[in-house]
């Protein structure tokens, strides 16, 4: 095995950190926990203008999963607010991969010059893992869908300006069968946007849709072919775009703390630091495995399944011990005089529990490893 | 250089080799056999046969040359057999040996993991018991010492073939300064942790054979899904471990001045990476077989099955070292460096 970056994505990660030094200022860092949008437009803008978004998106320019995993890996270790990016590439590669020719023309131009946002309309507020059982119906008036329902969980729907919707368009077809997925600008008449707080800080948000009328170029993929499309989605997600690493920032915050408190030289301390970095080498290998086996032109959705369980638990346990260690210090926010890892500790124990439950919570990620891995019978 | 992460053609090859090798010759009837000593002088001549003794050692000393990558391949399939033979500790001390006795597997050499005491002797040396030549550390030296094997030693957990040796009695060669050992017992600590690795695979395999056989209520035990996720934790745990242990042995071949700048995640200074990969493959190993041994039930304890023979090793394979927590904080050493005072 190599586990070399090539001499040009090692030019590539080291242009990626320049940008990241000048455009991740602490103000940037600190806005994403003020204003609760996990977004940076100026630096967007930036990996815009130098065509780094178009490199690293899948299908376009360069297209190298090593370098999409770099990309995000590097954002993610540095504390970048990147969710954004990530849903937006994430979408361009689709579109790319099933739009029309106006679609690519109309939609990916707006995302890889790093300008655009993208939201996702998926789950509902009944229909989580179960999604395919989703209730928002598009109905074909003459040209036009129409579509009614509603959606929960659609982060960054305050800030994008496209939305990706998941909707049933025929009730006699078998729940996977009968859905179509529509690409449409927020500012379609009809959507509604309500945030909804959450403990880790992000806000995302219900988004309601009323008579919301769009013609057929609004369609992505093919009509009833909505659950293709979404496969498509978790396909080019590959688990290498971020969420594997988020124990990174926090190891250092907490170290730093921890050595100028004095509380470093605890044995115990040590050891559990000592293993939570074993935990993140191992967490970056397997999200590297999945990058490399889409460079190696497979589709690595059983190992991004499997990324992600362990990823988001080594996570979890690093924010678990780092907090308890640091006790009351632990309890402060941002901010506030004497907080572990300026705050991080507490934030961090906020939103690793978060970790687990959306893009696929473990029990499913644990579900498709028993069934498609260990060759184990449905178990639902 | 650029990233590739699949087994080359000829680390194919070998895996293959050795595997077919060891489930034919040793299947785990064999190390059931080999206990309580946990030495089967036999299969050891066969592997002397397959140049396996020597196969890292340079090839003008009479070896076959190969990197660490490949004796990576090599031990794991050495843990997924659980073959009665301390091939591990032979290579990993032939990394400094080249006698060519050694070399051609005639003798066995094993390591000290654990330095010697006042008087001189190094307790519970791993393959103790039927090694004719141990390397060590006594004082602060590096020593190689030559000399009769008890051929018996201590019951243990693991059915290990551990024995005290003298560091002082028999053929005694100084080799240099302690600091000399590191490159041994790092490529120790590498070796086992491919074959801690193997043991993990292979309980994960009894595991869900099991599991899929035995009916209860009508159906699998394994359709249950409190069953499947305890599992399902197994195949993530054994392909981090053999990430990371790869990339010890990459690390080790290929990188000098390896980093070790944890604080953004790029660790590539070899020692550093293989005892990283011994403590996550200990962890993974015992897991897999806690796992593994319970979802067989009642059958799980039962000597008659297998996995609790690799529930065994999976222990005593790893703490031989020393207490979890001291390699622990020897990571932590490497990582932060020592706390002074």
């Amino acid at each position: 095995m190599d586990f070399a970056l090539s001499s040009d994505v090692v030019e590539f990660r080291d242009e990626i950190r320049s940008i990241i030094r000048e455009f991740v200022t602490p103000e940037i860092a600190d806005r994403m926990h003020t204003t609760g949008v996990f977004d940076a437009p100026e630096l967007n803008l930036e990996l815009g203008r130098r065509g780094i978004l178009e490199r690293a998106c899948p299908g376009l320019g360069k297209g190298d999963p090593i370098e999409m995993y770099v990309m995000f890996n590097e954002l993610e270790k540095a504390g970048a607010p990147y969710d954004g990016l990530a849903v937006a590439l994430m979408i361009a590669a689709v579109v790319n991969k099933l739009g029309t020719d106006e679609q690519k023309e109309r939609i990916i131009p707006s995302i890889i010059s790093g300008e655009a946002l993208v939201c996702m309309g998926y789950s509902e507020a009944d229909f989580g893992s179960d999604l395919a059982s989703i209730k928002t119906r598009a109905v074909k008036d003459g040209d036009e869908w129409v579509i009614n329902g509603s959606k929960m969980w659609t982060t960054l729907a305050q800030v994008a300006e496209w939305l990706i919707l998941l909707t049933r368009t025929d009730l006699d077809l078998p729940k996977h069968k009968g859905l179509t997925m529509f690409m449409l600008p927020m500012n379609t008449p009809g959507i509604t946007v309500e945030p909804v707080h959450t403990l880790g800080t992000e806000i995302t948000n219900a988004t309601w849709y009323d008579d919301v009328r769009v013609g057929d170029e609004a369609v992505l993929g093919d009509e009833n072919g909505g659950w293709r499309t979404m496969t498509t989605v978790l396909a080019f997600e590959r688990g290498v775009m971020g969420g594997t690493n988020a124990g990174v920032p926090l190891l250092r915050h907490f170290h730093e703390w921890a050595v100028a408190n004095g509380v470093f030289n605890e044995p115990t301390t040590r050891e559990r630091m000592a293993r939570s970095i074993i935990d993140m080498q191992v967490a970056t290998l397997l999200t590297m495995r999945s990058a490399w086996i889409a460079a190696s032109g497979g589709m690595p959705g059983l190992e991004g399944s499997m990324t992600k369980v362990f990823a988001v638990e080594a996570y979890q346990r690093a924010s678990r011990w780092t907090q308890a260690t640091a006790g009351p210090a632990g309890l402060l926010q941002f901010h506030e005089e004497g907080a572990a890892g300026e705050g991080f500790v507490e934030y961090d124990a906020r939103h690793s529990p978060v970790m687990s439950i959306y893009g696929g919570t473990t029990e499913i990620n644990r579900n498709n490893i028993a069934e498609r891995h260990l060759g184990l019978p449905k178990s639902r | 250089m650029s990233v590739d992460l699949g087994l080359s053609p000829d680390q194919e090859s070998i895996a293959e080799l050795f595997n077919g090798f060891f489930s034919n010759e040793a299947p785990p009837a064999v190390a059931r056999a080999a206990e309580p000593l946990g030495f089967d002088r036999e299969l050891w001549n066969k592997v002397i046969e397959l140049g396996a003794p020597g196969m890292g050692c340079a090839v003008e000393n009479g070896g076959g040359g190969a990197s660490l990558g490949d004796l990576v391949v090599v031990a794991e399939t050495v843990g997924r057999s659980i073959a009665p033979i301390p091939l591990i500790d032979h290579l990993a001390a032939l990394s400094v040996l080249t006698e060519s006795d050694l070399v051609a597997g005639e003798a066995i050499a094993a390591v000290a993991v654990r330095p010697a005491d006042a008087n001189g002797i190094w307790s519970l040396v791993p393959a103790g018991a039927v090694a004719d030549v141990v390397i060590g550390v006594d004082g602060d030296e590096t020593v190689v010492v030559r000399s009769t094997p008890p051929m018996s030693g201590p019951l243990n957990h693991g059915s290990m073939p551990l024995a005290d040796r003298s560091a002082r009695e028999g053929t005694r060669t100084v080799l240099g300064p302690a600091s000399l050992f590191e490159v041994v017992l790092d490529r120790w600590k590498l070796l086992t942790a491919a074959a801690l690795v193997g043991i993990a695979e292979a309980a994960k395999e009894l595991g869900v054979a099991y599991v899929k056989d035995r009916e209860q209520f009508g159906v699998p035990v394994g359709s249950f899904q409190a069953v499947q996720h305890g599992l399902a934790d197994l195949p993530v745990a054994i392909d981090g471990g053999r990430l990371l242990t790869h990339k010890a042995a990459w690390a080790l071949d290929n990188v000098t001045d390896g980093l070790i700048d944890w604080a953004n995640n790029e660790i590539t200074d070899g020692p550093t990476l293989a005892t990283m990969a011994f403590l996550f493959a200990a962890d993974g190993a015992v897991m897999a077989t806690d796992r593994s041994l319970h979802y067989h039930g009642g059958y799980g304890f039962a000597e008659e099955y297998d996995i609790q023979m690799y529930y065994r090793r999976a222990r005593g394979w790893s703490l031989i070292l020393g207490d979890s927590t001291s390699v622990g904080l020897s990571l932590a050493d490497r990582l932060f460096g020592t706390v002074e005072g």
